[in-house]
């Protein structure tokens, strides 16, 4: 466990070492707070709730910039040789860089409480769906980080990393759409529509936290965290 | 068998790598003692660094066994690793940290903590030569320093085994120096194997060498043993002044010569090789053999045979 924390720590630090992680966070935060605040007064209602519908877009550009590095420049560099002969299991290895760009996400997030602090000022929103908010976009950005993660181990290009990531989060998210489910056959729409992210967004934009919906997040976030793993021991078969 | 096992560091037995069509390791066999100072010679793309590899649990073989220390590395994976100090061909580090973090990130995933992390990161501070280049970011430091970090980053946990695959590319003459003396004060306590296709390094670092050509042994003994052994006569070369179809037919008739090739020097001088089918010394009967029959010598001496021969002559270099 001590290592695995220590293998987060770096991960984490290395994040902040590059300018390009606070350009990131400073679009982040630029990006939502105008893109939330803009129709705001015209709807003259103090939710966040429309900040929260916002996350699964941004977050699709957001994330795989945050997990493109991870596994691309191990393999560039070819530290990745020095990483996994040092006593540590692929596991513990792929949670340190799980667990590190979490809280990379979970920071960026935290520095959007501006938007409530406003909203608690000017108007009385009901805390409990802020804070279910928030927790359901920190469920849905470890499901993304997840599969940002698995995108980036397969390949040592970091531009190939993001855009590949971007694709594959896109696909799950448009799976569960009506524009997919209005095409395919009927049996396969209660599947599709689970699996799709989009079916899972609507919880989160209202607050709530369906315990279905932390089912599918941790189990999404769980299958990608393990065939991450299996794609580092995928050398050991070469 | 197990006093067997506790005399030896590393155990390589019938060892396969293939990637696709390509072996790049074929039955594999040395051993390795505790304490020695090992030498992996091999031209490029011998399969040193597959060898390497599959040693430090990074990649597994196609099949054969690895013991470090008596643990096989198919089945005590972790233990293996927690034994071993590696240093990879490229020295990998991640350049965007500082000396001194990236030694205590490389002490705490070999689980060292607190004093004990402290007192080892001073220790490879000061054996590494990297005090005043703790604070200094891994990317902007010169290949020799950058070398420095790797060995101490694989030095840190004080392992049994150290491996270091070609640690002396890109530094300096003053720098190889430096490093091989280095080299030599771990080995006097440690086990090492150093890969490397540069003969002149392994010999005057190591007390055995492996040499390996396309993923197999060709020979193995120490460097005296490698240069001696390899061919069974010796070599003499002469300067001298003559009647040239006397001077072949002369040396020929002593005893234990098997061979004389002359040329044409300058000013009357031919430049003669001597070839002995033993190893006996006949340095002597050169001597009288000019004398006795009135020619000037100017030169007479016995040729080693340097590792570089052999290694060429092994690995079919300049093919």
């Amino acid at each position: 466990m001590n290592t695995v924390m220590a293998i987060i720590k770096k991960e984490f630090t290395s994040y902040f070492i590059s300018p390009i992680a606070y350009v990131f966070i400073i679009v982040f935060l630029i990006g939502t707070n105008f893109m939330f605040f803009q129709p705001f007064f015209l709807i003259n209602q103090a939710t966040m709730r429309e900040y929260f519908g916002l996350l699964p877009w941004v977050f699709l550009f957001f994330v795989p910039a945050i997990t493109m590095r991870s596994w691309a420049e191990e393999k560039k560099s070819k530290t990745i040789e020095l990483l996994l002969t040092w006593p540590l299991s692929d596991a513990q290895v792929v949670l340190g860089k799980f667990f590190a760009s979490l809280a990379f996400l979970a920071t960026a997030i935290a520095l959007s409480v501006t938007i409530p602090i406003t909203l608690f000022i000017i108007g009385s929103p009901d805390p409990g769906p802020v804070i279910g908010g928030y927790v359901g976009a920190l469920l849905m950005g470890a499901a993304y980080l997840a599969i940002g993660l698995w995108v980036s181990s397969h390949t040592e290009n970091q531009i190939v990393a993001f855009i590949l990531a971007w694709v594959a989060i896109f696909a799950l998210m448009i799976i569960g759409h009506p524009m997919v489910t209005m095409k395919i056959p009927a049996v396969f729409v209660p599947l599709f529509s689970y699996l799709g992210l989009f079916t899972h967004f609507e919880s989160i934009e209202r607050g709530v936290i369906d315990s279905r919906d932390v089912v599918y997040y941790l189990s999404v976030t769980g299958v990608f965290l393990f065939l991450n793993a299996q794609s580092l021991g995928s050398r050991k078969s070469e | 068998m197990s006093e067997n096992s506790n005399r030896l560091m590393l155990e390589v037995h019938g060892l396969n790598k293939r990637f696709g069509q390509v072996h790049a390791v074929s039955n594999l066999d040395f051993e390795v003692k505790k304490g020695e100072v090992f030498g992996f010679l091999g031209p490029n793309g011998a399969g040193k660094s597959t060898t390497m590899r599959m040693i430090t649990c990074f990649i597994p073989p196609t099949s054969g066994i690895v013991r470090v220390d008596g643990l096989d590395t198919a089945e005590h994976d972790l233990a293996v690793r927690k034994k071993i100090g590696y240093l990879p061909e490229s020295t990998p580090l991640y350049s965007d940290m500082t000396v001194r973090e990236y030694l205590s990130f490389a002490g705490k995933v070999r689980s060292l903590r607190g004093n004990r992390l402290k007192e080892r990161m001073d220790a490879m501070f000061s054996v590494c030569a990297l005090t005043k280049m703790a604070n200094r970011q891994i990317g902007k430091l010169s290949k020799g320093y950058r070398q420095r970090v790797g060995l101490a980053q694989a030095m840190i946990h004080d392992p049994d085994l150290l491996i270091l695959d070609e640690p002396m590319s890109g530094l300096d003459p003053n720098q190889i120096i430096e490093i091989r003396h280095l080299i030599k004060r771990i080995g006097s306590e440690k086990t090492v194997i150093y890969c490397s296709h540069i003969l002149s390094e392994v010999s005057a670092t190591c007390g055995r060498i492996l040499i390996i050509k396309d993923g197999r042994v060709v020979a193995t003994g120490t460097p005296d043993e490698l240069t001696s052994g390899h061919r069974s006569g010796s070599q003499y070369s002469l300067r001298l002044k003559g009647d040239k179809p006397s001077l072949k037919s002369g040396l020929a008739s002593i005893e234990g010569v098997s061979g004389v090739s002359v040329d044409d020097g300058t000013d009357g001088w031919y430049d003669v090789q001597v070839n002995t089918a033993s190893k006996d010394d006949i340095g002597e009967a050169l001597f009288r053999c000019a004398v006795q029959n009135n020619w000037s010598l100017s030169e007479l001496r016995r040729d080693h045979t340097s590792l570089e021969e052999v290694f060429t002559q092994l690995t079919g270099g300049g093919k």
